[in-house]
């Protein structure tokens, strides 16, 4: 500890070192080893996809065996459709990876490692190079596999590959430097500065200059100044933050610091999301091991700074993630959002000046102040800067985490990285920016991810989340997904977000549930509909106080815009293409083929099926609810759906 | 009157009104519930009423007004999960269990949640019973899983 603290920290954010001190971090790096490691891939993924069983099987056969050798559970890599992963890496060998790993897989290769039988082949990811140790012949390197060749990995670097919950390994592979060296040689002005010309922007959702915001807390006096990292990731679909904390929780606090550094705050919270058991234990460890170096707390290495982080965990509401709303849940208020101004950088926690940042938006300044402003700079477009961690989901080959850099099409992520459609469907969109978000069709696949261009097509980044979907999703179906969460999640402050939300939703559920009568008159009506839909979304839009009504319409009013013949077909054919609307389905029954066994009758919950014994049945259309109960039970195929 | 509380509460002297949602959320950790003699004792504590308790309580969704059964099950109807069929994978449960969301079977053993997306949206649908994740659930591997528990239950 001693060692890592006098020699290594000292030294200059990416600056190398040979010699006793090299070697030593080779070893805390894990390259040069002289017992084999395990690494699982122990994220909330992996073990949902059971990393916990591996676990369990390696642990029993070690200590079976008696073998002395460590077990590092790490975050997630990012492929989480390969979970659960295995790793192992022999004395001299580079670390090689195997994916979807069974129990009896697992067995094997423990046994190949510590029995010297040949390793097994199927199911290899790849091979990682590092520290010159041999490589294995006729593997493929990991950085070439298709699915991470493509990104530029700096805020997920460590994630699954380093033990998030040692510091000495963060220590070693370079961190806490960039912290250092902020206090040493920057001035906070500086350091807002330097972010600031780096290009980086707020990776929650809004997209405001990370820099900029920290100035304006940087200029005003206050005895106290709070700096909060927005960990409540709300987005249904995103989980980046989860993952960046999980698996490198040390990148996070390093982050923190230097924010509050920048803008004079001693004092900051993280508000984690209640549903992250296992990102929130990682981050405890990693804080109190970064108390324990004297990173965090009083006169931090003599710098005359002090900066101590408290852990909020969130209570399960959205609208918590909206700054103003975050900051009275954190005063154990009623997470309601207040008007701005005044704005929290000036007026904020307690009422003092505080800056809420997101997790990705602060694991990205450690690098920039080891790299500096001008190489961040140099990654992505013109007005986005750097690189994007999309968590990509739904139907899609590959699932997990992707850090692009900002500029790569839509088209490259879930083709050239994902591998295009599960199961050789055809696309049909994919749903960007959550319940803030809207789609992007086949037709802007080539659009370049960047702040902008995503808000050119209906679109917006948001926190990242990407659901793919295709032929079989229904879109207006996902339109009355999205309202159904957000007509829940409405603090009900404002009488538009919080009526109007609950009216569109209604609209969508006549639209996509079974008329209550054939009548024209109520077709006109579902007709109506689609025009009060963009009637209310514009006034919810413009009359809502918070972010979340400003946006709620959004999912409804993109799929209006790139799928009104589907919200059509329901209206007036009464069909759902992708058969995802059940209810629109219309039972008959083939007169030809029913027995009258009468079994459909006495199974139907509404009893819409009428028919003497032995004779052919008759569905009431008006009754029908079109549960789908009847098709099931007929044992003679004599019940066809429409 | 309910010790547990007490003993928390005591954990919290002169605790102020930014500690309230940390002490409901310890509570109803070792309780599964929050009880009305339990917000008033709160609110006591704390030196609020108990209407500001309850509407701080009710605000937020991680907050259960019901005794939880022995196996808690959490069903993510996120967005990934919802592409993927959960709806489906509620109804199922729903069934199965013959209870509604919120509600206790009269065993005592399930209670049934839905949750805005548990953060592995990539192994969807997921359900979360007792802290364990069950990922990829399909309406088959369902009945098994919460078989499995009742098994465990009577073991
Ligand atoms: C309804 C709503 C929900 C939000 N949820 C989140 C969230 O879960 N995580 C997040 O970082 N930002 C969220 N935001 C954005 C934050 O209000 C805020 O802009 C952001 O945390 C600022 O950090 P950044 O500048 O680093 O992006 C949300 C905003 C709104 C209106
Ligand atoms: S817009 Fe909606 S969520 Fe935001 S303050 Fe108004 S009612 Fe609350
Ligand atoms: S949507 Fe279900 S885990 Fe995220």
């Amino acid at each position: 500890m001693n060692f890592l603290i006098s020699e290594v920290l000292n030294l200059a954010p990416g600056e190398s070192c040979s010699g006793d001190t090299g070697s030593k971090l080779e070893i805390l790096r894990n390259e040069k080893i002289d017992k084999p490691i395990i690494f699982i891939g122990a994220g909330t993924c992996g073990l949902g996809a059971g990393a916990d069983k591996i676990l369990e099987v390696t642990r029993a056969y070690l200590s079976e065996k008696n073998i002395d050798t460590e077990i590092i559970e790490t975050g997630c890599v990012g492929l989480c459709s390969s979970e659960p992963l295995m790793d192992v890496q022999l004395p001299g060998k580079n670390r090689i990876s195997f994916e979807k790993v069974t129990s009896d897989l697992a067995e094997e290769i423990l046994s190949a490692v510590f029995s010297g039988n040949p390793i097994p082949e199927n199911n290899v990811l790849g091979q990682y190079s590092a520290g010159g140790n041999e490589e294995w012949d006729g593997i493929g390197y990991i950085a070439e596999h298709p699915f991470f060749k493509p990104q530029k990995r700096l805020v997920l670097k460590n994630c699954g590959i380093r033990n998030p919950i040692s510091i000495e390994e963060y220590i070693a592979a370079g961190g806490y430097r960039s912290y250092l060296k902020g206090l040493r040689s920057y001035s906070p002005g500086d350091i807002c500065d330097k972010v600031e010309k780096s290009g980086l922007r707020g990776r929650g959702g809004g997209g405001f200059s990370t820099g900029r915001k920290w100035k304006f807390a940087f200029n005003v006096e206050s005895d106290q100044k709070y700096l909060v990292c927005n960990a409540d990731e709300g987005d249904p679909g995103a989980f980046m933050d989860r993952a960046i904390i999980e698996g490198d929780p040390h990148r996070l606090i390093e982050g923190m610091a230097i924010a509050a550094y920048a803008i004079g705050a001693t004092k900051s919270y993280v508000y984690i999301r209640a549903e992250y058991p296992l990102a929130l234990k990682r981050l405890e460890i990693a804080l109190e091991q970064a108390r324990e170096y004297g990173l965090l707390g009083k006169n931090i290495f003599d710098s005359g700074v002090d900066f101590e982080i408290k852990v909020k965990m969130g209570a399960g509401a959205f609208v918590c993630g909206e700054e103003t709303a975050l900051i009275h849940s954190i005063e154990g208020k009623r997470g309601m959002p207040r008007p701005r101004p005044p704005f929290p950088a000036t007026e904020g926690l307690f009422g003092k000046p505080t800056i809420i940042n997101n997790v990705e938006t602060l694991a990205n300044i450690p690098s920039i102040i080891e790299k500096g402003e001008e190489w961040f700079a140099s990654i992505g477009t013109e007005t986005s800067k750097g690189t994007k961690v999309f968590a990509l989901s739904g139907k899609i080959s590959l699932t997990g985490l992707v850090e692009i850099p900002m500029g790569t099409t839509v088209r490259e992520v879930i083709y050239d990285i994902a591998g295009g459609i599960r199961g050789g469907k055809k696309f049909k969109a994919v749903q960007i920016g959550g319940p803030s978000g809207g789609c992007i069709t086949e037709q802007n696949l080539d659009i370049p991810i960047d702040y902008d261009s995503l808000i050119e097509v209906g679109a917006m980044m948001g926190s990242g989340g990407m659901v793919v979907m295709d032929e079989d999703t229904c879109m207006v179906d996902v339109a009355k997904f999205f309202m159904d969460f957000i007509q829940r999640e409405s603090c009900g402050k404002c009488i538009p977000c919080r009526e109007g939300t609950r009216r569109m939703l209604e609209i969508l559920e006549d639209i996509t549930h079974k008329p209550v009568n054939g009548s024209s008159h109520h077709a006109l009506r579902r007709f109506k509909g689609v025009t009060q839909l963009e009637k209310l979304g514009k006034v919810i839009k413009e009359t809502s106080l918070c972010g979340l009504g400003q946006t709620a319409p959004n999912p409804v009013l993109s799929t209006l815009k790139w799928f009104r013949d589907e919200y059509e077909e329901h209206i007036f054919e009464r069909e759902c293409r992708a058969g995802v609307c059940t209810e629109l389905r219309t039972f008959t029954i083939d007169v030809d083929k029913c027995t009258g066994c009468t079994v459909c009758a006495k199974k139907c919950p509404t009893g819409a099926i009428i028919g003497a014994r032995k004779t052919p049945h008759f569905i009431v259309d008006d009754n029908c609810i079109s549960c789908g109960t009847c098709v099931q039970v007929c044992k003679f195929d004599a019940i066809t759906v429409n | 009157m309910n010790d547990t509380t007490e003993q928390i509460l005591v954990k919290y002297k002169n605790a102020d009104r930014d500690s309230l949602i940390p002490i409901l959320q310890e509570i109803q950790e070792v309780e599964g519930w929050l009880s009305e003699k339990m917000l008033t004792s709160v609110g006591r504590h704390l030196d609020m009423p108990v209407s500001k308790v309850y509407g701080v309580a009710t605000f937020y969704n991680q907050f259960r007004f019901q005794p939880k059964g022995r196996f808690h099950i959490q069903v993510c109807r996120g967005t990934a999960c919802h592409v993927l069929g959960s709806a489906t994978v509620l109804e199922e449960i729903k069934k199965h269990l013959k209870i509604d969301v919120d509600e206790t079977t009269k065993d005592g053993l399930f209670s049934l949640e839905i949750v805005a997306c548990i953060g592995t949206c990539g192994l969807a649908p997921v359900i979360n019973i007792n802290g364990n994740f069950h990922a990829r659930v399909t309406t088959d591997s369902l009945r098994d899983i919460i078989e499995s528990y009742r098994v465990q239950n009577n073991n």
